[in-house]
């Protein structure tokens, strides 16, 4: 990987700007305040603060990190010069808004805003010595990270995260469990009533971090008693997992209950999409950007078989419309396929992303009205049964999209190491070479088209069923950007990171729902994060894990061994 | 019957009139040398030969069949295998994955494997990296695994597009010593090759092309001696 340039006085300058720009972007745009309403630890700390408290701490460490070198003290100056600047900046911008009215431009730069970025001091003075105070110690605490060998540094970081998570976690909980009686005991403990209680807090903290740390020295203990054992017993302690595994996944909407259950079937959802994209743009390499196109030629062509409404056709049944809604989704691949295979990269982005759009205007126009319902959409469309088991309400369809998911994952993966899996990866890494290997260009592309169309139509028809009516205005370019998001944080290409991507993507955003005006903004966010810290994903695959971290890994492991030894 | 045969073969990039009436023969077992400058059309005639261009004019015949009729990906499976120029392996996939690609087109498991481990028998250094990405290789290394990919699909003719280019003078001697040695194992080589001196010495019979067309013909000892050969390729 390439040498870093030497950091210089100049870059913690820099990154000090940076920084303090951050804080203040997030106050103007209200996030601040908006998100100091939710206490993570009771009385102590919110939301808002650790967000203010995130770029300082995180650029100290990154600062740091690059100033490191020979000893780690320069480092530490950089991250102490780096966070006054900070500080002085966000001085500098409460000193301004607290002495002339910013309301009229920024309309949130109100009172409370400066509360809290002040922790409450009155005197502008005060104040600003609180912020550049603050800014030094975060950063420097930043750079202490760097300090830490790396599985402490990992089981901090691991620790901090999840007291958050948990924090964040409360009112879902209360929700799901508040009826239970296991669970007021356990609630009075680990939470009071805005945020964690210290008790719980600390406790939640201690077990990460002793998780984390017999993870790093014990983690492979498992691994390796298992490969003592026989291979009979090996196979069905596999096997054993995967039944636990199983059943386990089976009985989550019984001990959930509606809510969460309603949030899984959505990411769920996302998940049969996202390894359908997977197989295009993972696999294949190919980049689609319409793909929501296929989904709702899916739900689509469910509605229009089976609903009972004013557009009421064949009304069939959901199982005999699925394989319909499944095969029309594969053919339209196929078609869009055909006059595209000769575009690669940009062009073939841009046809696509054409495409999607050209599908929902269809599906909107006044033209088509009579057939599909135009803006007013397809209503009046029963739920899937079997016998007399009603996939219902979110408790029920939850089944229905695990089934979808198990189905395509298990097609996915099983491509993945096939003929035409192998075939899909030489396309993706040299177009040309692969042809020189034999490999049949056109028949490869269209089938990694196919597939993909194939899985967003099983998820449509699931989709159009699970909501009982659709709409043109949910198939809009935000799912295609959604899906193609969520493999690209998951990691491209891997399987799992397809479910860490839909959860992070999709799941997150539904517990955070009291602010959804920032949704978009968190988004941007994370995938400009993601491409800079971690461009290969959170579960990346094995092949672009390589890529990226050809030289780290071995240091990495080099450093880890010396450590335990 | 030659084992491959271009007769009178008209090939172009666009309106660019590239190959002017190519005739050229390979027998079994041999080793034919394409040199000339660059822009001559060696390139172009292996291009046209893989199916990767298709030729307007001309056939290009495989024992008597008409290979102009396949399309790049059947020519494969008819036996004939480029390795292309620069070296264009799979970079980020292990050498191990390349190799495999390599036998894309077989399904006999156990050649597949017994060939395999004959690569590595050939160039011991890739069994050495079997697993290490193909990307990190040094570019002699690089020469070797895409030679190698090439004999995973137990060619009838390889086709080698310039093995020498950017290669440090040791290495180009370990690449022409294995050509000699697929040779020798019998194995037909069409070698298309700028370092013409290197070219003729493992070579049985050899062409010179300028600007697409052939400007003589003859066994490899004879263009050696042949001065304008001499001075036009061979420095003097």
């Amino acid at each position: 990987m390439k040498e870093e340039s030497p950091f210089t006085y100049r870059d913690a300058l820099q990154f000090g700007l940076i920084a303090g720009i951050l804080v203040i972007f997030i106050s103007l745009v209200g996030m601040v305040v908006a998100f100091n309403e939710r206490y993570i630890v009771a009385q102590t700390i919110t939301l808002g603060q650790i967000i203010v408290f995130l770029p300082p701490l995180t650029l100290g460490y990154y600062g740091a990190r690059r100033a490191k070198g020979r000893q780690g003290s320069k480092g530490l100056l950089m991250s102490l010069l780096l966070g006054l600047v900070a500080g002085a900046v966000v001085a500098g911008f409460v000193i301004l808004g607290t002495s002339v009215n910013l309301r009229t431009v920024f309309i949130n730069a109100a009172p409370k805003l400066f509360d809290v970025l002040t922790f409450g001091r009155e005197s502008a003075a005060a104040a600003a010595l609180w912020a550049i105070a603050g800014g030094g110690l975060l950063a420097v605490l930043g750079g202490v990270f760097t300090l830490l060998s790396s599985w402490l540094r990992r089981a901090l970081v691991m620790a901090i995260t999840s007291v958050v998570l948990i924090g964040i976690l409360q009112e879902l909980l209360n929700i799901t469990f508040g009826s239970r009686n296991w669970f007021k005991p356990v609630n009075e403990f680990f939470f009071e009533q805005k945020g964690l209680s210290w008790t719980g807090a600390i406790v939640i903290f201690v077990v990460t971090v002793l998780i984390s740390v017999w993870r790093t020295f014990y983690g492979d203990r498992p691994a390796k008693a298992m490969s003592r054992m026989s291979p009979q017993s090996q196979r069905s302690i596999q096997i054993g997992s995967l039944v636990l595994g199983g059943i386990i996944l089976l009985l989550v909407p019984r001990f959930l209950g509606p809510y969460p259950s309603e949030i899984l079937t959505t990411v769920g959802i996302y998940i049969i999409m996202g390894l359908g994209l997977n197989i295009v743009v993972g696999y294949a390499g190919l980049l689609d950007l319409g793909y929501v196109a296929f989904f709702a030629i899916g739900a689509y062509t469910m509605g229009i078989l089976t609903t009972v409404g004013k557009l009421s056709t064949m009304e069939w049944s959901f199982w005999l419309a699925l394989p319909a809604a499944v095969l029309l989704a594969l053919m339209a691949g196929i078609i869009l396929g055909i006059p595209v295979l000769k575009m690669r990269g940009d062009y073939l982005a841009i046809v696509t992303l054409g495409f999607g759009e050209i599908i929902r205007i269809v599906v909107l126009s006044d033209w088509l009205k009579p057939s599909i319902g135009g803006a007013q959409g397809i209503l009046q469309i029963p739920k899937a049964h079997i016998g007399g088991y009603e996939f219902k309400g979110p408790e029920q369809v939850y089944y229905l999209v695990l089934f979808g998911i198990a189905l395509v994952a298990f097609v996915a993966w099983r491509l993945r190491d096939a003929r035409l899996g192998r075939a899909w990866k030489a396309v993706r890494e040299d177009e040309d070479v692969a042809e020189a290997m034999g490999i049949h260009l056109v028949n490869t592309k269209l089938m990694a088209f196919a597939t993909g169309a194939a899985f967003a139509g099983l998820s449509g028809a699931i989709f159009a069923a699970k909501l009982g009516s659709i709409f043109p205005h949910s198939f809009n370019l935000i799912v295609s950007i959604n899906v193609l998001s969520l493999i690209i944080v998951g990691g491209i290409g891997s399987l799992p990171g397809v479910v860490a991507g839909a959860f992070i993507l999709v799941g997150m955003p539904e517990l955070l729902r009291e602010f959804a005006d920032y949704r978009m903004l968190m988004y941007g966010a994370l995938l400009v994060v993601m491409m800079l810290v971690k461009p290969e994903g959170f579960v990346p695959e094995a092949t672009h894990q390589r890529e990226f971290h050809e030289d780290e890994e071995e240091i990495e492991a080099d450093s880890l061994a010396a450590e335990t030894s | 019957m030659a084992l491959l045969e271009l007769e009178n073969v008209h090939s172009y990039y666009g309106n660019i009139h590239a190959l002017k009436g190519i005739s050229l023969t390979v027998e079994e077992g041999e080793v034919v040398t394409l040199i000339g400058a660059n822009g001559a059309g060696k390139s172009t005639t292996l291009k046209t030969i893989s199916g990767i261009l298709q030729p307007r004019q001309g056939v290009v015949r495989l024992e008597g069949r008409n290979l102009t009729e396949y399309k790049a990906h059947e020519i494969v499976s008819q036996g004939v295998i480029q390795v292309p120029e620069g070296r264009r392996i799979f970079s980020r996939l292990s050498v191990r994955e390349n190799l495999e690609m390599g036998a894309f087109t077989r399904k006999d498991t156990a050649g597949i494997k017994a060939d395999m481990e004959k690569v590595f028998t050939l160039f011991p250094r890739l069994l050495e990296r079997e697993n290490q990405v193909a990307g990190t290789l040094s570019g002699g290394e690089q020469q070797m695994l895409a030679t190698g990919r090439g004999l995973m699909a137990r060619p009838r003719i390889l086709l080698m597009d310039e093995p020498s280019m950017g290669l440090a003078p040791v290495l180009v001697d370990l690449i022409f010593d294995t050509i000699k040695e697929l040779n020798e194992e019998g194995m037909t080589i069409l070698l298309v090759e700028q370092n013409a001196l290197l070219a003729l010495d493992v070579a049985d019979r050899g062409y010179v092309l300028e600007t697409g067309t052939i400007v003589l013909a003859g066994s490899a000892k004879e263009l050696r001696e042949n001065p304008q050969v001499k001075e036009a390729y061979l420095g003097g």
